[in-house]
């Protein structure tokens, strides 16, 4: 391993790292938002969808959970060309995690709404609140404690596969680091810095959704 | 639209396509077997009292937690060459996914063992057992069966996983898909067929962890 030339390199190639950081999170934060504006009527589809839309809604769930996300993407990027929706790789790319994000949301949505006891709703009947009211009041906050630690690891989630969008060629950080090591052949090198990046993103994450655990957590 | 679906070029490779599959199932297979053995040596240092044990494992799992796998994937292809440990696309891509699954396994058989009462060891202890027989003959019996739900949702996402394989030009099911979709630019019918692939075979592999569970179930 050649320190020094190493550092040289990555200074050199410190504009392409950082654009290729930009590019990661403008995907993941693109993703989360779309994901999660989605991905919340997916979950109020799973649990209050009258018949029908319920079994569209679970159908599109676990067809999405069952595909891998890679597929998602390589779809996106080819079908939607085919069908004459001329999207670049970069929106290819998000949409496609964006759906995603979306099914994972919704589970977890779901689930949070399904964990509360019925005793709540009933009650909430019986002083004589209105669904909306229900909704906003009783079940909304009670489903945000349990929403919100699962929804920071899914946000991490999403940092880790928009690495998957340097296979259909958009620059994030992956592949920018694979042109630097096609250029450099610091391959070890590279690839640990990329990995170390990586890692300091989703370990801040990971430690932000622990805070926000503790502090949703109802106190003792 | 002006685009007509015809699968007949899709069938005329779904052998390709099917090869695919068997071999990202076996990928999968020899990666959670590899897993689980590391999973359970890092659980049971997880929960060693010594921080000898305990913190190079949990470093473990933190670190491989937080990197995307396709960076882990080329580094172990790529990059450790360099340090003098060639190995084969399929022995590299296996040994990843194999590392990768036991950070996940290690924080599953935890919670697994967590949940046997703290009564049966003792009750081992009272009756003489050594450590070993009680972890043996108790402990892990009883744990399997509390781990089944999580251990199968592991298998299946390591399943998708394996379509990562693509990256380095293995040739398991998306790599085959994509192949096709290059040849005969039946777009949308490629990627209908390989996505329904991929939903199809979870689904079974979900079953397949239903009745595991059935099997086992302690009769009360």
């Amino acid at each position: 391993m050649d320190i020094p030339a190493f550092l040289d390199q990555l200074f050199a190639a410190r504009m392409s790292i950082l654009k290729g950081m930009g590019m990661t999170v403008s995907i993941s934060f693109l993703a989360i938002c779309i994901g999660t504006a989605l991905g919340v009527g997916v979950g109020l589809g799973l649990t209050y969808g009258a018949k029908p839309l319920r079994w569209i809604v679970r159908a599109y769930t676990d067809f999405i959970r069952g595909t891998p996300v890679l597929v998602l993407i390589l779809a996106s990027y080819y079908v939607l060309g085919a069908i004459g929706v001329d999207l670049g790789p970069f929106e290819a790319g998000v949409l496609a995690l964006a759906v995603f994000c979306s099914s994972h949301v919704g589970e977890i949505v779901r689930g949070a709404l399904q964990s509360i006891p019925l005793g709540q709703t009933e009650a909430a009947k019986a002083i004589g609140l209105t669904f909306p009211q229900t909704f906003a009041y009783v079940l909304g906050p009670q489903a945000l404690r349990q929403i919100l630690p699962a929804w920071v690891n899914t946000a991490a989630e999403m940092v880790k596969a928009s690495t998957l969008l340097s296979i259909i060629g958009v620059a994030e950080l992956l592949l920018r680091t694979q042109e630097l090591i096609s250029r450099t052949f610091l391959s070890l090198e590279f690839y640990f810095f990329a990995g170390f990046l990586y890692f300091v993103v989703n370990y801040g994450i990971e430690r932000f959704g622990r805070y926000v655990e503790r502090k949703t957590s109802i106190p003792t | 639209m002006g685009y007509t679906l015809n699968f007949s070029a899709v069938w005329r490779s779904f052998d390709l396509l099917l090869e695919g599959l068997a071999l990202s199932l076996a990928l999968a297979c020899a990666a959670i077997l590899i897993g689980c053995a590391i999973g359970l040596v890092t659980a049971f240092c997880l929960m060693s009292k010594s921080g000898a044990y305990r913190r190079p494992a949990r470093a473990y799992v933190t670190i491989i937690r937080n990197t995307p796998i396709l960076v882990l994937i080329l580094f172990t292809y790529f990059a450790l060459p360099q340090l003098g440990l060639t190995l084969s696309k399929i022995e590299s891509f296996v040994l990843t996914l194999a590392i990768y699954s036991g950070a996940y396994l290690a924080e599953v058989f935890r919670a697994g063992l967590l949940s046997v009462p703290i009564g049966l060891r003792e009750a081992g202890l009272a009756i003489g057992l050594r450590e070993m027989q009680i972890r043996s003959a108790i402990i892990l019996p009883l744990m399997v069966r509390n781990v089944l739900p999580s251990l199968g949702s592991t298998f299946i996402s390591l399943f998708k996983d394996t379509s990562l394989a693509a990256a380095i030009a293995i040739p398991e099911l998306t790599f085959e898909a994509r192949k096709i979709n290059v040849e005969t630019f039946r777009v949308i019918e490629t990627w209908i067929v390989a996505s329904l692939l991929y939903v199809a075979t979870c689904s079974v592999l979900a079953a397949l962890v239903r009745v595991a569970e059935r099997r086992l179930s302690i009769p009360r």
